[in-house]
């Protein structure tokens, strides 16, 4: 594995919950503060996939090293949804992958940290999304290329809820079962709100872990913001042997921040100065940097 | 293997996509890293062979042109180096995002070999005809674009995008053509090969327009006219010397290829010329429509892309009595 960066324990037991939370509040008023700063952003999405980010790089779950992004055995991790660019990269950024510093160049001209995420720009991206769809087939790619080299690292993809509306990801669901891919473990967004509406009021996306499993999952669904629960089921993969797995993560759009909890509107809103102001108290964040 | 014969010339003629199996059954054999991805054709992709002798190296993803290079892009990822094989018409329209996206933008080390292309499908029509991708692909940053003119070059061409490290684009013909390059032929990235010397006119082609070429270039000399014949099989990037030298060393250009006249080899040159060394031009290929039915050979002849089209055009290019 070679050199490697510290990554900061998280405590064991029963404060780990309480810590990972505290990481997730500062990766969203992170996110937020880079949404102002941009003047643009998907604010609503990078809250409701803060918790589940942090206990996936913050809680040490995913077997990455930021002294070497591209450490051949790692496990990869996929934002399909990659609109949730700022919740990412603040998350890469408490990872270690880069300098905190970094982030507050999001979006300027010709900055590294694109308003989607480039993986031969920033270390630690492993596909380049914005369109969506995109992920799953990376994912079960990456899979696949696990199981060819006889390696054992594992393939995570964060997709959003609105997105499995694009076809592409049912054809990649089907390449996953039908090579029983149980390396690969798909988390869904379900925050239910895309960026016109309520998904339900747009295309129905229930009964969506029915769904996964007539495609071949094994199916969970979970509290998307219980950093304890995700980090119990993240930590006992696969949820079945030989299959894919499929982590339903109910989450509320805008979460923790109570002007923007389940507003539409805020799928691409973007933070004033006072809102922040806001933020950062309800979060009991002191200003992310 | 015993080839055909061409009923009009008597020369043996070829399947290039018996040079691309072969090519990639001995790269696997050599390589562990090679692989291949398909989408239910397994015959018109000819990749029967290659599942049986690799099957922990084979992925078929059934009909889903979209996962299919998008399960490339992560194969990439995952340190394999994919080879994905599936007809043009479809692998480029229906994959064209993650083509942009997951191949070209992120630099991928993936192969997509283009089976059939061009008007391959004869009868079946416009929907399995692939004559947009030569525009399509070429556009795109990043992405290497190659249309080898015989078996020969299709196997130099499946060789060299080993050690080629990024997302390439190889159009395998389908419809048979004869061999214009000699055993000893080596593929050279960006290298338009010179296949004759030529001052009054050049004749630029790609593919199975290359053999035209060569043909409509003997003609041309019965007339008295000394015609350049470049096979420009990369079409990305593009050997901008060539073609600056062609227009400043002979009268004018001919480009010939087997895809929409607009956007393609021949729009390629254009933009080079028409900005570096403005030359009189003609470009071959199909107008602005769709094929009506007809076998390859059939809508070849009536699109005018056969020997004596190209013959016609240079004769026009050069103001000559035809």
């Amino acid at each position: 594995m070679g050199e490697t960066i510290a990554m900061e324990m998280p405590p064991t037991g029963p404060e780990r919950a309480a810590w990972l939370k505290h990481k997730a509040n500062w990766i969203r008023l992170s996110a937020m503060t880079m949404n102002h700063h941009a003047k643009l952003g998907h604010t609503g999405g990078d809250l409701s996939a803060a918790d589940i980010l942090a206990v996936l790089f913050l809680g040490g779950i995913l077997r990455v090293n930021p002294a070497q992004p591209r450490w051949p055995e790692r496990d990869r991790f996929i934002l399909s949804k990659g609109h949730g660019a700022a919740a990412y990269y603040s998350t890469l950024a408490a990872r270690g992958f880069l300098p905190v510093e970094q982030l507050k160049t999001y979006m300027d001209p010709l900055s590294m940290l694109n308003g989607h995420p480039d993986r031969n720009k920033v270390p630690g991206v492993e596909a380049n999304t914005g369109p969506l769809g995109h992920g799953l087939p990376i994912a079960v790619g990456a899979a696949l290329a696990a199981r060819m080299r006889k390696e054992s690292w594992r393939v995570f993809v964060l997709t959003g809820d609105g997105e499995l509306q694009e076809g592409s990801n049912w054809e990649a669901a089907m390449t996953a079962q039908h090579y029983g891919l149980d390396q690969l473990t798909v988390i869904v967004d379900r925050n239910r709100i895309q960026q016109g509406d309520f998904t339900e009021n747009t295309i129905r996306m229930e009964p969506l872990a029915a769904r996964f499993a007539a495609f071949g999952f094994a199916v969970e669904e979970i509290d998307g913001h219980s950093t304890a629960a995700l980090f119990d089921r993240l930590s006992h993969l696969p949820l079945e042997s030989g299959k894919p797995s499929c982590l339903i993560a109910n989450t509320i759009k805008g979460k923790g921040v109570s002007f923007a909890e389940n507003q539409p509107a805020w799928h691409h809103g973007v933070p004033t100065k006072e809102q922040l102001a806001t933020a950062a108290k309800e979060l009991d964040v002191e200003g992310a940097w | 293997m015993s080839s055909p014969t061409s009923s009009t010339t008597g020369r043996q003629l070829f399947d290039c996509r018996d040079a691309y199996m072969s090519a990639l059954e001995e790269m696997a054999a050599a390589d562990p890293r090679v692989c291949a991805v398909a989408n239910d054709s397994l015959s018109s992709a000819k990749l029967k062979n290659f599942k049986e002798k690799f099957p922990d190296r084979f992925i078929n993803v059934g009909i889903a042109e979209q996962n299919m290079v998008g399960v490339g892009a992560g194969l990439a990822n995952g340190g394999m180096i994919p080879y994905v094989c599936g007809a043009a018409c479809f692998l480029t329209a229906r994959a064209m995002e993650q083509v942009k996206v997951d191949l070209a933008y992120t630099k991928a080390n993936v192969k997509l070999c283009a089976m059939s292309p061009g008007m391959a499908y004869g009868q079946l029509g416009p929907t399995h005809h692939s004559i947009e991708d030569l525009a399509w692909m070429r556009v795109l940053p990043n992405l290497t674009v190659i249309v080898p003119a015989d078996p020969v070059e299709t196997a130099a061409a499946m060789r060299y995008s080993l050690i080629h490290e990024g997302p390439m684009f190889l159009r395998i013909a389908r419809v048979p053509v004869p061999r214009v390059h000699g055993d000893d032929y080596e593929f050279r990235l960006g290298e338009a090969v010179r296949l004759r010397e030529g001052s009054d006119v050049t004749l630029i082609a790609n593919g199975l327009m290359v053999c035209r070429a060569l043909d409509a270039a003997n003609a041309l000399e019965a007339r008295g006219i000394s015609a350049r014949v470049l096979n420009m099989s990369t079409v990305k990037p593009l050997d901008r010397e060539a073609i600056l030298d062609a227009a400043r060393t002979t009268h004018g250009i001919v480009t010939a290829e087997e895809a929409l006249a607009a956007g393609g080899l021949g729009g390629a040159v254009a933009e080079v010329l028409a900005q570096e060394h403005p030359a009189p031009m003609r470009i071959l290929g199909v107008p602005d429509v769709f094929a009506p039915t007809g076998t390859a050979e059939f809508l070849l002849e009536h699109f005018g892309l056969t020997a004596a089209g190209i013959e016609r055009a240079a004769l026009e290019l050069l103001q000559r009595e035809a």
